[in-house]
């Protein structure tokens, strides 16, 4: 986290998590000073975020549960305490202890070497990507220019992974399966960063601080000046979505893991903690994605209203966050996976135009951020057509033949 | 309009989460060990006898041990041994009663065929479910006296089935029910020998190669 500059005017909260690490670094002798300090943020992160990913388990199960009209786990209690139950929120450790002490299988001819490294890679790349993340006014891990460029480069290093699990498994399955699982993130990865250089044209920085700094203003106090809200922010918003689901191999993207045509795709051959590391390094992707799409399309660390901001900024942060995470389940407990053609019809055909046009479109609006007054309603609407024109004779184009659908019994 | 199907979708999960939360008669899940699981009547496990009497149950016994369901048993679990003398039934008729009726559950398949030829109404199958031994022997062959159950238990658990055969039918006082399947077979319907057999026939035929 940068170095605390230490304004007294601060509210406590804001200050907190910075005072509790100087304070822990202040019992180092100052040789090792600067090693701590790094170490700390490095601790912090691990624990806030692998807790966040505990509770995103239990808090998915539970809440796909209701959108089947079920309880979800609700049994996991303490032990020695059996009739205390906690609403089951115990059980991510319970499944931890599990994965865990299960016995781990490795193919006796597997690549051992990188059978092994998958998981570990997976995490420890899905993990660099929370580095450029501002978690809060003063909270961020590392301070780069280049801050965008390296979270995408280090989040792709995770599709090398997935081919090494699939190819070091030596199973048809798995080899068949993290190729396709490849086609479909080298798809997405396309449309991802065409949605997100729209923010950057427009602010004219890589930098995440200096996104979330860009939309710290409000018309009339409560109307955020965040970039979901002007046309190109809302269209490249809904096209970060998509493209995240399928990065991350969500519903109704989850292909790689299609269980029921493909086994486990390339986790055919794991078992125990490595299968378990698979799934915190999936986790931890897609909470490195939707805390990007905060940080640059839903104002970051800054408040909804003006008057709100005497809440720490993190608290905006991590609710914003979770509630990414909390739509992403939604939609998870809403629809079907595609097939494999139509998972890349739509990237190809459908996205990647349409995230194009919205460069075309975040050109305009930088162009045009001189038209005030009457030309400023013609700005937006210009621009809202611009990006809604092609989506509806796309969209009719490409469903044309496919939707609605008919049924017919075979003669 | 592209992607109205999936709003439409997201309502109607969003309705399932809130209605979860204030609709019980929504919820497709039951709290098992502590609340008893809900049986559909027709959920059958294993045969019971049914009684007329729950405080004399091997007295009032509907079964006359005619052994109809011991020979129609497929896999055989079903052993009786008819009584040397007679006692009244319900109706003061004397009839013969099983001395021995055992049901080897551990063998039972649950197909129900004991309850269909039964002319009696005296085996019909139970809802109990949670069955446990410590002996996979003897502790799963039922005798008479652990398969006897008054015909109030039978109205609790499938009270249609239950009610139609008190109304129909009083016990061992009706003609034995015709069995399905004795009739004799239907004429086979008249054919245009100079027909051409049906599509179906032509493809099973060996073809020539044009």
């Amino acid at each position: 986290m940068t170095v605390f500059s230490g304004p007294d005017s601060l509210p406590d909260l804001e200050r907190a998590p910075l005072l509790l690490r100087d304070w822990i670094v202040d019992l180092f002798p100052s040789a090792l000073q600067w090693f701590v300090h790094h170490l700390l943020s490095i601790t912090a992160i691990l624990t806030v975020f692998g807790l966040f990913f505990a509770f995103t388990t239990i808090a998915e199960r539970k809440l796909l549960a209701r959108l089947q009209n079920r309880l979800g786990p609700n049994r996991s209690g303490l032990p020695w305490f059996p009739s205390l139950r906690l609403w089951g929120l115990t059980q991510p450790f319970a499944d931890g202890i599990k994965a865990f002490t299960k016995e781990d299988i490795v193919p006796a001819v597997a690549d051992k070497a990188l059978h092994f490294l998958a998981p570990v890679i997976v995490v420890a790349f899905s993990l660099l990507g929370f580095a450029v993340l501002p978690f809060g006014r003063h909270l961020l891990p590392v301070e780069l220019d280049a801050a965008i460029l390296y979270f995408f480069a280090a989040g792709s290093a995770t599709e090398l992974a997935i081919f090494m699990a699939g190819w070091g498994s030596r199973n048809k399955y798995s080899l068949l399966a993290a190729m396709r699982a490849l086609a479909q993130l080298i798809s997405y990865e396309l449309p991802l960063i065409l949605s997100v250089v729209p923010v950057v044209m427009v602010t004219g920085t890589l930098s995440t601080s200096a996104i979330v700094l860009d939309q710290g203003f409000w018309t009339f106090g409560v109307l955020p000046h965040w970039h979901v809200f002007t046309p190109w922010g809302f269209a490249g918003f809904l096209i970060f979505l998509v493209a995240a689901l399928a990065e991350s191999n969500r519903s109704p993207f989850d292909l790689p893991e299609a269980e029921s045509e493909i086994i486990a795709g390339h986790l055919t051959e794991y078992s125990g903690f490595k299968y378990a590391l698979f799934f915190m390094g999936e986790y931890f992707g897609l909470t490195a994605l939707s805390g990007l799409g905060v940080t640059l399309f839903l104002g970051g660390w800054q408040a909804p209203c003006a008057f709100l901001g005497f809440i720490p900024s993190w608290f905006w942060f991590m609710g914003k966050l979770a509630g990414m995470i909390v739509f992403f389940i939604w939609i998870r407990g809403t629809l079907l996976r595609l097939r494999i053609d139509q998972l890349t019809r739509l990237a190809w055909k459908f996205m990647v135009p349409l995230a194009l046009l919205n460069l075309g479109n975040a050109a305009f609006w930088v162009l045009t951020a001189g038209w005030t007054g009457p030309l400023a309603l013609a700005r937006w609407a210009i621009s809202i057509a611009i990006i809604l024109v092609p989506f509806f004779l796309l969209g009719r184009r490409l469903s044309a033949g496919f939707a609605p659908r008919t049924y017919r019994y075979a003669p | 309009m592209l992607g109205s199907g999936i709003l439409k979708g997201l309502g109607v999960t969003a309705k399932n989460f809130v209605g979860s939360y204030h609709d019980p008669a929504r919820m497709v899940t039951q709290q098992y060990p502590e609340e008893p699981a809900k049986l559909p009547q027709a959920y059958r496990n294993f045969p019971f006898l049914v009684t007329e009497n729950a405080t004399d149950p091997m007295g009032t016994l509907r079964c006359v041990a005619c052994q109809i369901c011991e020979k129609e048993c497929p896999p055989q679990c079903i052993y009786i041994e008819k009584s040397k003398d007679k006692k009244p039934d319900a109706n003061g008729k004397p009839q013969l009663y099983p001395a021995v009726f055992d049901i080897d559950t551990a063998v039972c398949m649950s197909c129900q065929i004991c309850v269909e030829v039964c002319p009696f109404d005296a085996i019909k199958m139970d809802h109990v479910f949670e069955v446990a031994a410590t002996n996979r022997f003897e502790g799963l062959l039922l005798d008479h006296a652990q398969l006897a159950k008054p015909n109030s238990y039978f109205h609790e658990i499938r009270s249609a089935e239950a009610t139609e055969v008190d109304t129909t039918s009083p016990p061992n006082a009706r003609p034995p029910r015709k069995r399905p399947g004795r009739r004799p077979p239907p004429k086979p319907p008249r054919q245009n020998p100079l027909r051409r057999p049906p599509r179906h026939d032509r493809f099973l035929r060996p073809r020539l190669l044009a």
